[in-house]
């Protein structure tokens, strides 16, 4: 499949199921995603599209489908139906490609500003202390908030707290970037500053998968957008396509109902 | 005034056994509790069943009988029967006893914290047992202050239950006494000496509470 000569898509998701109980949340969502590509996954709510987020990461476990990121096999679907994970340790090396940002931020926080950032790489990657510091220090400049070294994160702004969140999970070096949601629970004045974090992480060739209900990001940042409605895909094309002529129905009216 | 020193020699030892009883428990009652809250809490349904079971057990009975048993009875329990001297009888049934009362108390503890921080832990790559030790257990701890200090203050005083084995703990020491001098000032004395232990962890748990309101959440 991918032992081939070309370089392996980042992700690789293939008829991704995924059963909550009896509720079939995501009925065959298939997705492959190229290095450096931006993808907004748009949708009502309740369509999936954050489930399916976050069975790239293992945070959700499939019923069946293909998952391989960077050519690595996660989870495969063998040919009676059975869905077989990677053993645990494989999970966990995989699974840290992906950075993810989640709607609700999930700092520690009974650590600083600092602590937060710096706590995985020396945790899990055994860096040294004088060694990442100084990263995170930069990734702090980046995200406009090396004020806020030693704060803790009860004293920081809804969007102060999710770009910590972005150079968190940047600190880990990670090859995707997975957001779920990262404005939803921003006020609207506080969006902006998100926004503009990302999109600069886009334009350094981050690659990038949105779940968002910013359809002007989409838009303007994205280079694919696709939409889910009903734990499927509907329709996956080009941004400015896909706003300008929705071809499926479904895409018409969301996207009418959102502008 | 000259009663009250003439007495006070009897009570700081009985003080002393009291205090000895409280320190060894609590060393040993809280990281045997933490362990048995996580195997509470662990997916291994026999372990979890197992603790829970041992859980109903010690909060089941009355600590005094558990004590009796340890004592007593447990020398003529075949294989793990042995015969144990007061004071270890005494630790090992306040042990296990307050052990159940912490685990139970953890559990909600760590229950009490958000899947979110799980969630958060694992995409950076944290094993459970570093999402444990690095990030929930230190929660915890601040979210548990308050009914570990209750139960700590419990203790202080249920120590008292090892005159059935005849350990002159503070109470016992002083009842010695009112009996000998038919007059109730020892009872006094004894009840100072609790208020003021008890007002030192009242005060170490006000200390520790402050020190962790650094962060809200």
């Amino acid at each position: 499949m991918s032992n081939s000569s070309a370089i392996p898509a980042m992700i690789r998701a293939e008829n991704i199921h995924k059963r909550f109980g009896a509720v079939e949340v995501l009925k065959g969502v298939s997705l492959t995603m190229d290095k450096g590509e931006v993808i907004a996954v748009i949708g009502p709510s309740g369509s999936g599209k954050s489930t399916f987020l976050r069975c790239l990461n293992h945070l959700e476990v499939i019923n069946r489908g293909h998952i391989e990121i960077e050519g690595e096999v996660l989870a495969s679907t063998d040919s009676e139906g059975l869905c077989h994970y990677a053993p645990e340790t494989d999970v966990r090396r995989i699974c840290r490609k992906m950075g993810m940002v989640f709607q609700h931020f999930n700092l520690f926080p009974h650590l600083t500003v600092l602590q937060n950032i710096i706590e995985a790489p020396i945790t899990v990657k055994g860096m040294k202390r004088e060694e990442i510091v100084p990263v995170a220090e930069e990734l702090l400049r980046k995200v406009g908030l090396f004020a806020k070294c030693d704060s803790y994160p009860a004293r920081l702004s809804g969007g102060q707290k999710q770009r910590v969140a972005i150079a968190r999970a940047l600190a880990m070096e990670p090859d995707i970037m997975l957001f779920d949601e990262p404005t939803s629970a921003l006020d609207p004045e506080l969006t902006g500053e998100v926004l503009r974090t990302m999109r600069q992480l886009a334009e350094e060739h981050m690659t990038m998968l949105v779940v968002t209900h910013e359809m002007g990001f989409a838009r303007e940042v994205a280079g694919r957008v696709i939409f889910m409605d009903q734990g499927e895909i509907v329709e996956a094309r080009p941004a400015a396509e896909l706003f300008a002529k929705p071809e499926h129905p479904r895409t018409k009216a969301f996207l009418d109902n959102m502008l | 005034m000259d009663y009250i020193l003439n007495i006070l020699g009897p009570l700081i030892a009985g003080t002393g056994v009291t205090l000895k009883m409280f320190l060894v428990t609590i060393v040993l009652a809280v990281p045997l509790g933490l362990a048995l809250a996580l195997a509470r809490i662990s997916r291994f349904g026999v372990l979890s069943g197992a603790v829970n079971g041992y859980i109903w057990l010690m909060r089941g009975t009355p600590l005094m009988l558990q004590m009796l048993f340890i004592y007593f009875a447990l020398p003529f329990v075949p294989v793990i029967g042995v015969r144990l001297p007061d004071f270890p009888a005494a630790v090992v049934a306040f042990v296990l006893n307050y052990a159940a009362y912490f685990a139970e108390i953890f559990r909600a503890g760590i229950q009490s914290i958000d899947r979110g921080q799980y969630e958060g832990a694992k995409v950076l790559g944290l094993t459970y047992a570093q999402t444990m030790r690095r990030i929930v257990l230190p929660q915890m701890v601040k979210r548990i202050l308050p009914p570990i200090s209750n139960e700590t203050i419990t203790l202080v005083k249920d120590t008292s239950l090892i005159y059935v084995l005849a350990m002159n703990d503070l109470l016992r020491a002083a009842r010695g006494i009112v009996q000998r001098d038919f007059t109730t000032t020892p009872f006094v004395v004894a009840a100072a000496f609790y208020l003021a232990m008890t007002l030192v962890l009242t005060w170490g748990f006000q200390y520790l509470e402050k020190r962790y309101a650094v962060y809200d959440e």
